[in-house]
Parts: C-alpha cells; structure tokens; sequence
C-alpha cells in the first residue's frame, strides 16, 4: 500500500504527462502481480468498497481524535481525507502493511461489522500517505489528474505495444488485469477480447494546409460536412449495446435514447448531436452548447431526454453481424452503412455527402454552410481502408475559418511546470460603453518570444495581485490588445458577459492598437448562433 | 502579583512594566529584548536591543550596524537586571543565536521561547526546558495534522531525486536564515560534497554563519554567464534560494527546473500543489504537534500562554489534560514566516 501512496504521491507533485508515464511505467516494472493491477483499476475506475463508507471512516477517527481538533485540522487542511490521515494517532504494536491487493480484497469480502476494525488496524501499520490513499480508494474517486487515456498509454509504452492495441483490448479486461501484464511483459499470447459490443479504435484525419491541397485529389474524395458534435461510436451485438466516446470511454448510461433508438447488429462511427425536439420530419440540430448540457453526467434526467434528445449521424461502419469491415474501402463500408440505416433509425441517420467541383466550389460550401452545426468539411479518400490513428492521406478536414474578435488583457495568471515563472494564462474583454467586461480565457497560440514580452508587460502594468493573479492595467487609453481566435460562441448565464467562447487562442499580439479600438461586447454578441 | 503584570501583550507586543521593556516588539521601541533574527520577530529602529551576540550579528547583517542605538549582547545563561527585573536567555534550537527569553520578578517566572524546536539542528545549540510559572510558547504548527518527518530522510530525498532526474535543476525554496543553513549542513552529513549553488540573497548569512563556526561546505553562486550552453551547467544540480525567489524572472536560467520547497506546510498536499511544487521537503524550524505538547508536559509550566499561529488548537488541547491555557492572539507576526 505504501508503494502505491508513493506512486499517488509523485504523480500528484508531477505536472509532465512524459513525467507521469515514467512513473507509472517505472511502478509496472517493479510491482508484482496482482498489485500492479489493482493500482491500474483503482487509478482508471471507480472501485467501489461497499463494506466501508466514509461515514464509517469518520466514526473510526472520533474514536481516536478529539472532535475540536479534528474539525479544527480538517478545516485549515481543507480536505477530511487528508486530514484524517494526517492526525491519526497510531499506536504501536501494527507492524504488517496491507498491500493494495489484500485491502481490495479483504473489504470486498468483510462484512460492514468487521470493516471499520479492520480499517483501524490499517491505519496504525501505514503511514500519513499511505492512509491518504486508503481513505481514498474508500470514498471513491481518487482525482489526481491522472485519466484513464494516460495510464493505457503508460501500459502500451511499457509492454512496447501501440495504444490503439490497448484501447481495442480495454473494455473487455477486469481488474487485476494479470493477462494483460502477462501479453505486455512477452510472456503469454494477446488476451481474447471476450466482451460483447467493443471499442474500436477510431480513424482521425489531418487539417488542410494550403501547401496540402496540390496533394489532395479531389476527384479521388468524398466531402461531408463536419458536424460539430462529438466523435461517438455506437456499437451493438446481440443483446448489448454501447456508446463511446472517440478515446473509449463508455458513455452509454448518459444516453439510454441513443442506444434504445439503434436496432442493428453493427459498429457505427459517426457524430452525437442534439436535435431539436419539435421537428419531427427529420433531425434539426441543435447547437453544441445544447450538446454540452447532456456531457459529463453519469445519468440523465427523464426531462432533458425530452428537451435535449440525442442521435448519431453515422458516416462509417467498422463491424456488422460478427464480420469486420474496416479492410472494405470507404465506398464499400459506404454502401454497408446505407443499408443498415435504410430510410432511418430512430435515433441514427446518414452523413449526407456533398458535391464540389473544385476547391473553389468547396472553399464556398464551407464557408456558408447550411447550418451553425456545421464546422467545415471533410474529406475522405474513396479507396481507403478504416485505419485506426491518424495516418497522413486518406482523411482529411478543412475547418471554417474561426471568428476573429480583439480584446484588451484584464488579468493575467502564472503558468505551470516551466512557465511557473511567466504570466502565461490570460483573461481578456471587450467594451460595454467604459467598462471592460471579460469575455474569454487563453492560454496558448503565443510564440515563446511573445510570451516574454507579454510577461513583462503584465509585470510593468500590475494594479493589483490576487494570489497567483495580477490585474493589469486596462483602460481606454492603456492596455494591451490581442487578437482571439475561436470557434464557436455559446449563451452562457454562468458568465458576466453573457457568452461562452470554444478553443480561444491568442491569435496575434496588437502592440499597434489602441485598447479604446478593442471590439465591443455587442459585435461578440452578434456572432451568436441563431436561436 | 500577578503574572500578567510582568507579561501581557500590546499592540507593539508582549510588554513588561516592571522592566519597562518588551520582547520582539513588531514596532519600534526604547527597549527590546530580541529572541531571534527573523525579520518579524528582529525589527531595526528600537532604542536598545538585548539579544545573544549570534543575533546581533544577525540584525548588523541585515539591517546594517545602525539597526540600533545601543546594542547589549547577552549570551546564554549570563544573567542581567533590568530595572529590578532578572533576565538572562537559553538556546531555543531555532536559527543559530535564536533564545527563550527568562523573565523573574518577585517570584514569578514566565518564559517567553520566542520560535524554538526540539529535533537536533547541526547549525545551532539545541532547546533546554526550563522551569517556570508560565510557559509562553509559539504555535505555528499548533495542530496535530503537523507531525514533521525525520529530517535527514527528507536531505535523502532531495539527494535521490538529483540522482533521478539528472537532466534538471533542483530549485529550492528555503528561508534565507536559518533554514537554507540547515538544509545544507544536513545535505553535507548525507555526503553530498558537490558545490552548492545559492541565491545572491543568501550569501552574506552563509558568509556569517561560517564565520559563526557553522561550516557549510563548497557554495557557488547561482549566476550564468550569457554564453551558449551555460544553461546546462544546472542540471541535475541543487540550487537554494529564497522562496520569493522561485516565481521571479531569476528562476528562468535553470533548464527544466524541479520546484521545491523546504517547510513544515510541505505536510499538506493542497499547500504544496498551490505553491507549484514538484518535490515537497518537510522541514521546519518550528515545533511540529508531538514537540509542542511535549514540551508543555516537560516543562509543565502552572499556566500556558499560546501565540502566534494555531493558538485554539494547543489551548484546547491543554483544557483536554486539564491544564491552565490561554491564547494571547499577538498580532503581527507572520503565518507563513518560514
């Protein structure tokens, strides 16, 4: 257990995502089975130890602690798990450190009478971290920056397998994964993903440079529109069904519509999107923002499965009845795709695909789409087989140029890892009549020269300093111009401006420009979507 | 008399009557007694100041010669009268010249510590209990969530991580009195015998505390020349300076540096992450939980007084063993001073 707090511990205290795959790669290398696995599971999934709750952890400490002090600990401590391990008083005479594996496994087999003496005795044998991270593995949820992308990316660097292997393998592997380690150390053959309905590592494409277009041969492509969901892949076999997101996390108790509105045997690749539930002849999408509502919740209410109802608009297929179809090419999956979805799904339709002559036609197209939805175009070679990853050639996509807005700079916040010492991390405003009202946060599109210079007029132009916030100095007459770049604008009540900007980036620095010249909130304003 | 006639606290801090003096006054007076250096307890501008010859220095150093009219150095254990009040000052194991304060008058004797710890210190003389009627201790890490690990295993792990990470610099946070000192003997004694590299900032202590007879070992200044591949003269070397200094514009000549910290709020994660660091050291000047209440039991004073830092805490503690406690609420010292 103790290896196992060491290892939260420095992932924790270590900022790299290079950093943080040493470490887990490191800890694979030196801890045994089935350990190694059990910290896999409780890193990557929600462990759950019904035998103990924190309520009964709680009980275990004020049988030791004195109430006063512990509240007064917890509340300069700021966190009951911390502070819990911090204070407790252990007492001699436990020498015998549970490993990670035995504790798994003895609270899953303990009764919630025995648990709590049992966790007792733990805490006296472990030490501070130690306890931390056993107080955490009960409560749940031991958020320490570390996703589960990351540590299958630590597996397949440490058995020297590529990380789409591992995504393929993932969901139908159960913790403590002792197969698995046997294939990555070289010792036993691939494990069989026995498990219904998995994912499959999803084919990306690269954006269209200018110097890339003499490559692409259109008449060899087809367009699409890009639509602007998310990358779900919806998959059913037999009797079960999944939706995933691009990376292989399983969404599907967020979206029980999606997966009760798709009958067919088969593996769909395509966009999740809303649509707008009084149209009825067809799917009107919905903005993303309307999409955003429906993310990121582990269930979703009976309401907004009525107001904010989902569907996939497909535009590959990758498996159907037992057979896989990633070999066929594009125009061959195409047909495959046309006929399970026939005249419609009830929560599934077809990626219509678009006609364009030449590029010109194409750069028009993209430019006025029919909808807001809509992020550009894609295009895809006709005779290509599905690849997982993104191999240069056969997918391409050309956004939408983005909205361009200038801003004055209000704050400014240091960065992290080896920007501690620079001012990196911006929020920036637009006018309303003379007052500045923040519209947006950036942190990137800067060049590591421009960041200097940015940082030191942060540093010369400081009003006041909030922690590791500096408000700098932006009036009519003084203040610092940038140039923004996004993607999109949403509503947004959570925001004093009103608004909500996608991927903002520091598009260009305007030494040149006057603050009072910076965009005002009405022009932001007019770029929203239409209602 | 009372107690609180010989001791109570102001505004300008802990005053006595009788002697018409105070003891680590935060504003100027005509009369101090100084426990230690650090600059919230070490003001200059007073008429007089009474502290061991090591602080003196110490304030010469920082403040220049003038920090006072009149100085009047006292080494441990001399005794002095000061308007009928006996005074004389005992090692207190904070920082190099740091002492408890002794004040008797009438029969009552009230001990003021000032900061002080318990865990053995190679840069100064350790703490020595003494008996009194009141015991007016500190509180800094006045919780019990602080219990601060062995010292040497923390010097261990900053030697193991420039081992592990060869290619950085290690970028150190320490105070520049007192605790970058003791890092570094501490360091030594786990056979690290490469130049240590150290802020501008620190190097007249350094210079004062070898003077003093503390011996630090080979220090180099953290400068770089502006040629092509200095940068990588750093890596995988330990660089100390003070913790301001880690944010500033200065830190950037270090390729890839490893932020760290050495202090007692180390112990709690959140503190650490907020502070932007990757390798917390927990090592402190102060008295973690186990030395505070330790001393009280040792010295086992008829009253506690309890100052700056987490005075409910150890009050409420000592109501638990059914000890006389209450807490003074001095303003004026800092929270993070460390």
């Amino acid at each position: 257990m103790n290896r196992f707090a060491e290892l939260l511990d420095r992932l924790i205290f270590t900022p790299s995502r290079n950093g943080k795959i040493r470490l887990l790669t490191e800890y694979f290398r030196e801890v045994p089975d089935p350990e190694r696995g059990w910290a896999v599971a409780a890193i990557t999934r929600d462990l759950e130890i019904r035998s103990v709750k924190m309520a009964a952890i709680r009980g275990v400490i004020a049988s030791r602690v004195d109430e006063v002090l512990f509240d007064l600990s917890r509340d300069y401590v700021g966190d009951t798990a911390e502070a819990a391990a911090l204070i407790w008083p252990a007492e001699h005479g436990a020498n015998r450190q549970p490993s990670l594996s035995e504790v798994i496994e003895t609270l899953n087999s303990a009764s919630r009478t025995e648990a709590p003496a049992i966790v007792e005795q733990w805490f006296d044998a472990l030490d501070a971290s130690g306890r931390w991270a056993l107080i955490k593995l009960i409560s749940g949820g031991l958020r320490i920056g570390v996703a589960s992308r990351l540590v299958k990316l630590a597996l397949a660097e440490f058995g020297g397998k590529e990380p789409q292997e591992l995504e393929e393998l993932w969901h139908g592997l159960k913790p403590p994964y002792t197969e698995l380690f046997a294939w990555l150390e070289g010792g036993a053959e691939k494990p069989v993903n026995a498990m219904k309905a998995p994912f499959r590592p999803v084919m990306l494409s690269h954006p269209v440079e200018e110097a890339d277009k003499p490559k692409i041969d259109l008449d060899r492509m087809a367009a699409e529109w890009k639509w602007d969901g998310i990358r779900v892949q919806l998959v059913r076999e037999g009797g079960e069904a999944r939706l995933y997101s691009r990376t292989g996390d399983d969404i599907s108790d967020a979206f029980p519509d999606v997966i009760e509105g798709f009958p067919a045997n088969a593996a769909l690749d395509g966009e999740l999107l809303v649509f707008d539930p009084d149209t009825t002849d067809h799917f009107a999408v919905r903005p993303f923002n309307d999409l955003q509502q429906r993310l990121n919740r582990k269930k979703v209410s009976a309401k907004m499965l009525k107001t904010h109802p989902a569907f996939v608009r497909a535009y590959d297929i990758l498996w159907e009845e037992g057979e896989d179809l990633r070999t066929l090419t594009l125009e061959e999956r195409r047909r495959r795709l046309e006929a399970v979805i026939g005249e419609g799904l009830p929560r599934v339709d077809l990626s219509k695909r678009i006609e364009a002559a030449d590029w010109d036609e194409l750069a028009r197209l993209r430019a006025e789409p029919p909808i807001d939805a809509i992020e550009g175009v894609m295009l895809k070679s006709r005779d290509a087989p599905y690849v997982p990853g993104r191999p240069k050639g056969p997918w391409w996509k050309w956004k939408k140029e983005p909205f361009l807005i200038d801003a004055v700079l209000m704050y400014a916040q240091r960065g992290h890892g080896k920007r501690s010492s620079f001012y990196s991390d911006y929020t920036f405003g637009c006018w309303r009549g003379d007052e500045l009202v923040p519209v947006g946060k950036a942190y990137h599109g800067y060049t590591d020269q421009e960041l200097k210079k940015i940082d030191k007029f942060v540093r010369d132009n400081t009003v006041e300093r909030f922690g590791p916030v500096r408000s700098v100095k932006a009036s009519r007459d003084h203040g610092l111009v940038f140039e923004v770049a996004f993607e999109g604008l949403n509503r947004s009540p959570r925001h004093k401006s009103g608004v909500a900007m996608r991927f903002p980036r520091i598009n260009r620095l305007r030494w040149d420009k006057p603050a009072a010249e910076a965009d005002e909130l009405s022009t932001l304003e007019a770029m929203l979507p239409r209602q | 008399m009372k107690p609180s006639e010989l001791l109570h606290p102001t505004p300008a801090g802990l005053y006595c009557p009788p002697g018409d003096f105070y003891i680590d006054p935060v504003q100027p007076v005509g009369r101090a007694i100084i426990t230690h250096g650090h600059a919230d307890h070490a003001r200059a501008g007073h008429g007089a100041v009474l502290a061991t010859p090591e602080t003196l220095a110490i304030m010469a150093v920082r403040y220049g010669e003038v920090f006072t009219e009149k100085r009047q150095p006292l080494a441990y254990g001399e005794v002095v009268e000061v308007n009928g009040v006996t005074i004389w000052l005992v090692p207190a194991g904070h920082v190099l010249g740091s002492a408890q304060a002794v004040v008797e008058h009438r029969g009552i004797r009230i001990v003021t510590t000032g900061d002080y710890k318990r865990r053995r210190d190679p840069t100064c003389a350790a703490f020595e209990p003494v008996e009194c009627d009141v015991l007016i201790s500190e509180a800094t890490f006045g919780l019990p969530v602080f219990i601060h690990p062995d010292t040497a295993g923390e010097a261990r792990k900053l030697i193991r991580s420039t081992e592990q990470f060869p290619e950085r610099a290690h970028l150190i946070g320490a105070y520049a009195l007192g605790k970058a000192q003791r890092l570094i003997c501490h360091l030594r004694e786990e056979g690290y015998d490469k130049p240590i590299y150290i802020h501008g900032a620190m190097k007249r202590l350094c210079d004062l505390y070898e003077e003093l007879g503390v011996p630090l070992g080979p220090l180099l200044p953290a400068t770089i020349e502006k040629e092509k591949g200095e940068k990588d003269r750093f890596a995988g070397e330990i660089i100390i300076c003070p913790p301001s200094a880690m944010q500033s514009t200065w830190a950037r000549r270090f390729p890839d540096p490893v932020p760290a910290f050495a202090s007692g709020w180390m112990r709690v994660r959140q503190r650490a992450k907020q502070r932007g660091v990757e390798l917390p050291i927990i090592m402190s000047d102060h008295a973690d939980w186990e030395e505070l209440t330790n001393t009280v039991r040792e010295v086992d004073p008829a009253e506690l007084w309890v100052t700056h830092g987490r005075e409910d805490a150890l009050v409420r503690w000592a109501e638990l063993e059914g000890r006389r406690a209450k807490a003074l609420h001095l303003v004026g010292y800092e929270e993070d001073a460390e």
